[in-house]
């Protein structure tokens, strides 16, 4: 039965909706992919290379093979399709050919009875490797022997660059570059590599479906792409391969390269058992791709009043051994260079290149967060200059809707820069803390290294915007499938499938608000997220998932309903049920070579970010307590204000994190902290309380008005605490994560 | 696994099995076995024996059995007789760690970065080791022989530590990149010991084991000098050598003000 009235339901959007997971999640109770198990399963284990460069002459198999537990030991050799894979680019081989291009690549498989089995296996199979001089430095990658002399990613519609190792260059020439201003300031800035460091570790079972074909449960960003990456490497069709998502623990983009996936398959296959896999901390730590480093050149120009007149920026980004995500990072590095201001002249050139070094890709903020760090730490520097308040310079040059970005793209949608830049600035910065205190909250903290000896409190203040939604010129899509359906009592319910991969940012819990809002209906099921089921979601990131969900939630419910309304009523048995496919507004690539719009667009929408940050830093031991955050945020419309504030603080936190200790340190090209007693996230005590204010600017062509939420506050976090601590320092800061050595300046 | 119930029982299954691997709170083991750097022939599990997880005072000497943890030392009485060690428990690891983690772990595991290590150095602990062929002591200086090397035998359980508080002014202090949950970049524990009319300090994470320096309240003026000059530190994945030394003397600096106060 129906009722075409509107009802009075709850947990619709813009209500507060507390999270399904989340009590699971704290009782320990919630099912990651590392919980996985099935009867009659196999343990598989990766033995992946101890050289950052290295020649394989041969590999022998035969110790292992007699080894106690043992069902399979594969190499390339037993990839049964394509060799090779990757997300945007197939350039890296899905086992190791006769050559090793960074430390912990995949060399062989091992499928044993008992984890443990499989380890002491992969140990006695025999890898000769000569090794090769890794390329290691960035900036003399381009003139060195190339590690893909094939050059995989050029010739896509990117700037022709003839350099060995340059895995996508582009120069963005906007205006006069070669302006002068009053003033100039140039400086040198440097990020080291971050992690996702996401707790649950790389795992998923890969089930055999005794017809060839193969279902794999994993956690991971992005089912469908992940299947069509898999299937060609098994030589299977893409419905032979059905990825279901499975518990995730995190992602960050650290999860959108494939881990497990083709390996577990193939291990599956081959014994035709079931297979799962889990990475241990430090495989995981090998086995993703990390944040790009970067080495950064800036020179702002501006005028007596402020006004910038021309920013010029070189990039370089160390991509690591394979493409991966690379060619998108080093453009959106390039497009969000300036930081969001209006410039009329610009001449950025972002350059990402080959190396032994680990495998960068995506994460959180992609490419915004290592330029955002640059430039504000010269907005500052300009302020400081000139005199000028730091938040009024930014305001004086604050992109709104109308200007023109260094791409020649004009702004029309939402671009609420000033209104965060106000907003931020008026909330109430907390009083210091009176002396004594506990020394837990003093720089130092459980250390007890002072009673306040040698603490200096600073307040830095930045900015930051990016993309959201993927950009130029990829055809972006969600599909939503709706079933209504009469329930056990006879009233209506609804199913919604949506592929959308839930990495804990909450997107399930927003379709659910989509349909119940659209559906006027508190009857809203989720089916498991799966590519057996339902058209792609596309992935979850470049802060789309819950814009892109949410349109593609919103038209199959909308549709739904009105063929509902057609039929009048449902019988008993009777079912509507389509399924809707979302598009957000076309864009197009940027000119190869003046890095300028083709179309009018070449990103969908931007967000940005205000933060001021409190620290007080011990500049005798260079230690620091970050004391306050509070963060003006643009988010075109709360769906789930809980949620959004959740997104924040998550978001500030991983930002701190970089500017204060997360680094992956190497050294050759070996990564020697893949631990989390050495790669340090920041606890409780490194990560104060956030005062978020939601400023909410409807995105026009948004569904509700939304913008994504995820990546702003990373973005602009990082510069937001090391301006803070510059501040607290009078130290120049240009690299982080700031060490204490640079503080107390040896 | 082997679980026995008392010190006794214990002292025989390690002179029966001396490559069993003791476990107290697990919290460095657990860590070996899971990173499969380890794979004892058996483990022997402590934490069924009574007479290693109580502490006590009899006639001036604090005896702390192997399996006192952390949380003991911090909330108990022990607290007050052992400040830099309380100080020291309270910068160990999280409450979990804190909860399960033991003095005779520290001991066992004898890294130069122990914490509880430099506080029972400074008040002049001993260590009781048993067997089955009876009970000896040694002070803690001697039983840490090189990083992750104590003078345990084969046979032997570390049973004890045994220190005559002082009562002087004491302090710990420890450096790490974030405020909580860190292995020492450097630490230093230091005390004022007027009766005595020195100066002892110890430090961690700057040596193969923890140093010790001590000189005359006299020459308060350049101890934090002597402590910085006595450390030999190495760059590593946690920090460089310069700023352990850096570190280091401003530590003595600031813990001579706290102590001389
Ligand atoms: C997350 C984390 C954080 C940590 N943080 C710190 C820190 O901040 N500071 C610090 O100093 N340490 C830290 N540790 C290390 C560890 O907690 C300490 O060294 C602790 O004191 C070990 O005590 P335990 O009882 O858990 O030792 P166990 O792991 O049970 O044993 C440690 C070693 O001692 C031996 N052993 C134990 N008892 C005896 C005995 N009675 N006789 C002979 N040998 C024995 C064991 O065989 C083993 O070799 C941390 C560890 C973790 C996992």
């Amino acid at each position: 039965m129906t009722s075409a009235a509107p009802r009075l339901v709850s947990g619709r959007i813009g209500d507060v909706v507390a999270r399904a997971d989340g009590g699971p999640k704290v009782k320990g109770e919630f099912a990651y992919a590392s919980d996985l198990s099935a009867a009659g399963m196999l343990w598989g284990h990766t033995l992946r290379s101890p050289f950052a460069h290295a020649r394989i002459r041969s590999i022998d198999l035969t110790a292992a093979l007699t080894m106690p537990g043992i069902h399979a030991v594969l190499t390339h050799g037993d990839v049964p399709g394509q060799k090779c894979y990757g997300l945007e680019f197939a350039d890296q081989p899905v086992l190791a050919i006769d050559r090793v291009r960074y430390f912990g690549e995949a060399v062989a498989l091992v499928a044993a009875e008992h984890p443990e089995q499989a380890r002491r296996a992969a140990e006695r199979i025999v890898v000769d490797y000569e090794p090769l001089e890794p390329v290691v430095d960035a900036e003399r990658a381009v003139e060195q022997d190339p590690l893909h002399p094939d050059a995989p990613t050029m010739g896509h519609g990117y700037r022709r660059d003839p350099r060995p190792n340059v895995v996508r260059s582009i120069v963005i020439r906007h205006g006069d570059p070669n302006v002068e201003g009053d003033v100039a300031i140039s400086g040198v800035y440097d990020v080291g590599i971050q992690d996702q460091a996401f707790l649950g570790p790389e795992s998923g079972l890969a089930v055999p479906d005794g017809e060839g074909g193969i279902d794999v449960y994993v956690a991971t960003q992005w089912l469908h792409v992940d299947r069509d990456q898999v299937a060609p490497c098994l030589d299977l069709r893409p419905e032979q391969v059905r990825i279901h998502l499975a518990g995730v623990g995190g992602a960050f983009g650290g999860r959108e390269d494939l881990s497990i996936q083709i390996h577990g398959a193939m291990l599956a296959l081959h014994t035709g058992r079931p297979v799962k896999m889990v990475y241990s901390r430090e495989e995981s730590f090998v086995g993703h791709v990390h944040r790009h480093p970067a080495r950064i050149w800036a020179e702002h120009r501006a005028n007596r009043d402020g006004k910038l007149v021309c920013v010029r920026m070189r990039i370089l980004l160390d991509g690591g051994a394979y493409a991966s995500s690379s060619t998108a990072v080093t453009s959106n590095a390039a497009s969000f260079a300036c930081g969001p201001y209006a410039v009329e002249n610009a001449l950025i050139e972002s350059t990402c290149v080959y190396t032994n070094n680990p495998p960068c890709g995506a994460m959180r903020g992609f490419g915004a967060v290592q330029t955002c760090f640059a430039a504000e730490a010269q907005m500052d520097r300009l302020a400081a200059e000139l005199a000028l308040d730091p938040v009024e310079l930014r305001l004086r040059n604050a992109l709104a809707p109308g200007d023109v970005l260094p791409t020649g793209q004009r702004v029309t949608g939402s671009m609420p820069v000033a209104e965060v830049i106000r907003r931020c600035a008026a909330l109430p910065v907390p009083e210091p803390e009176a002396l004594p205190r506990d020394p837990i909250r003093l720089p130092g903290g459980a250390g007890n290294v002072t009673r306040g000896q040698g603490v200096s409190r600073g307040v830095g203040f930045a900015v930051g915007f990016k993309n959201i939604c993927y950009s130029e010129g990829f055809d972006d899509f969600t599909a939503a499938r709706v079933r209504l359906f009469l329930d056990a009592r006879g009233e209506l319910a609804a199913e919604v499938h949506c592929a959308a991969a839930e990495v804990g940012q909450g997107v399930t819990g927003v379709i659910a608000q989509v349909a119940r809002t659209e559906l006027e209906l508190d009857e809203v099921t989720l089916a498991p997220h799966t590519t057996a089921t339902v058209g792609s979601a596309g992935s979850a990131s470049a802060s789309r998932m819950t814009w892109m969900a949410a349109g593609a939630v919103q038209l199959a419910c909308r549709a739904a309903k009105a063929e509902l309304e057609r039929r009048g009523e449902l019988g008993a048995g009777d079912e509507i049920d389509l399924e809707r496919v979302y598009r957000h507004e076309r864009t197009t690539p940027l000119d190869p070579e003046t890095g300028q719009i083709t179309g009018e667009r070449a990103h969908v929408a931007f967000a940005c970010a205000a933060m001021r940050v409190v620290v007080e830093t011990d500049v005798e031991l260079g230690l620091t307590r970050v004391v306050w955050i509070g963060t003006a945020q643009d988010v075109g419309k709360a769906l789930n204000p809980q949620a959004v504030t959740g997104q924040i603080e998550g978001g500030t936190a991983q930002g701190l994190g970089l500017a204060l200790m997360e680094e992956i340190r190497t050294s050759d090209g070996l990564i020697t902290n893949a631990s989390f007693t050495d790669y340090l996230l920041p606890t409780a005590l490194d990560m104060p309380p956030v005062v978020s204010d939601l400023v909410e600017d409807p995105e026009p062509g948004a569904p509700y008005g939304l913008k994504g939420v995820g990546e702003p506050p990373t973005v602009v976090s990082t510069a937001a605490v090391v301006s803070a601590l510059r501040a607290a320092t009078g130290r120049a800061l240009t690299r982080v994560p700031v060490r204490p050595d640079d503080i107390v300046g040896l | 696994m082997l679980t026995p119930r008392s010190l006794d029982e214990a002292l025989a299954l390690k002179a029966e099995h001396p490559g069993a691997l003791p476990v107290e709170g697990g919290t460095d083991v657990l860590v070996e076995l899971n990173f499969d750097r380890r794979r004892p022939d058996a483990i022997l599990n402590l934490n069924e024996v009574p007479e290693l997880k109580v502490w006590a005072r009899e006639e001036g000497i604090l005896r702390l059995g192997a399996g006192v943890t952390y949380t003991e030392i911090l909330h108990g009485p022990v607290a007050a007789l052992q400040p830099a060690l309380a100080e020291a428990s309270r910068t160990v690891g999280s409450p979990q760690i804190r909860n399960r983690g033991t003095l005779g772990g520290n001991l066992g595991t004898a890294s130069p970065a122990g914490d509880a290590l430099p506080p029972l150095l400074v008040e002049g602990a001993e260590v009781e080791l048993a067997s089955v062929r009876g009970v000896r002591t040694m002070p803690l200086r001697e039983f840490l022989v090189g990083p992750k090397r104590n003078a345990l035998e084969p046979d032997e359980l570390i049973s004890a530590v045994l220190v005559r508080p002082s009562g002087a002014p004491q302090t710990f202090m420890k450096v790490g990149p974030r405020n909580a949950m860190v292995i020492a970049v450097v630490s230093l524990a230091l005390s004022a010991d007027r009766e005595r009319g020195e100066l002892r300090a110890s430090f961690g994470s700057a040596g193969p084991v923890p140093g010790f320096v001590t000189a005359p309240i006299a020459e308060r003026e350049s101890f934090a000098e002597q402590v910085a000059e006595a450390a030999t530190p190495i760059d590593d994945v946690r920090g460089t050598a310069a700023y352990r030394r850096h570190a280091l003397r401003v530590l003595a600096g600031r813990a001579l003000e706290r102590c001389l106060a």
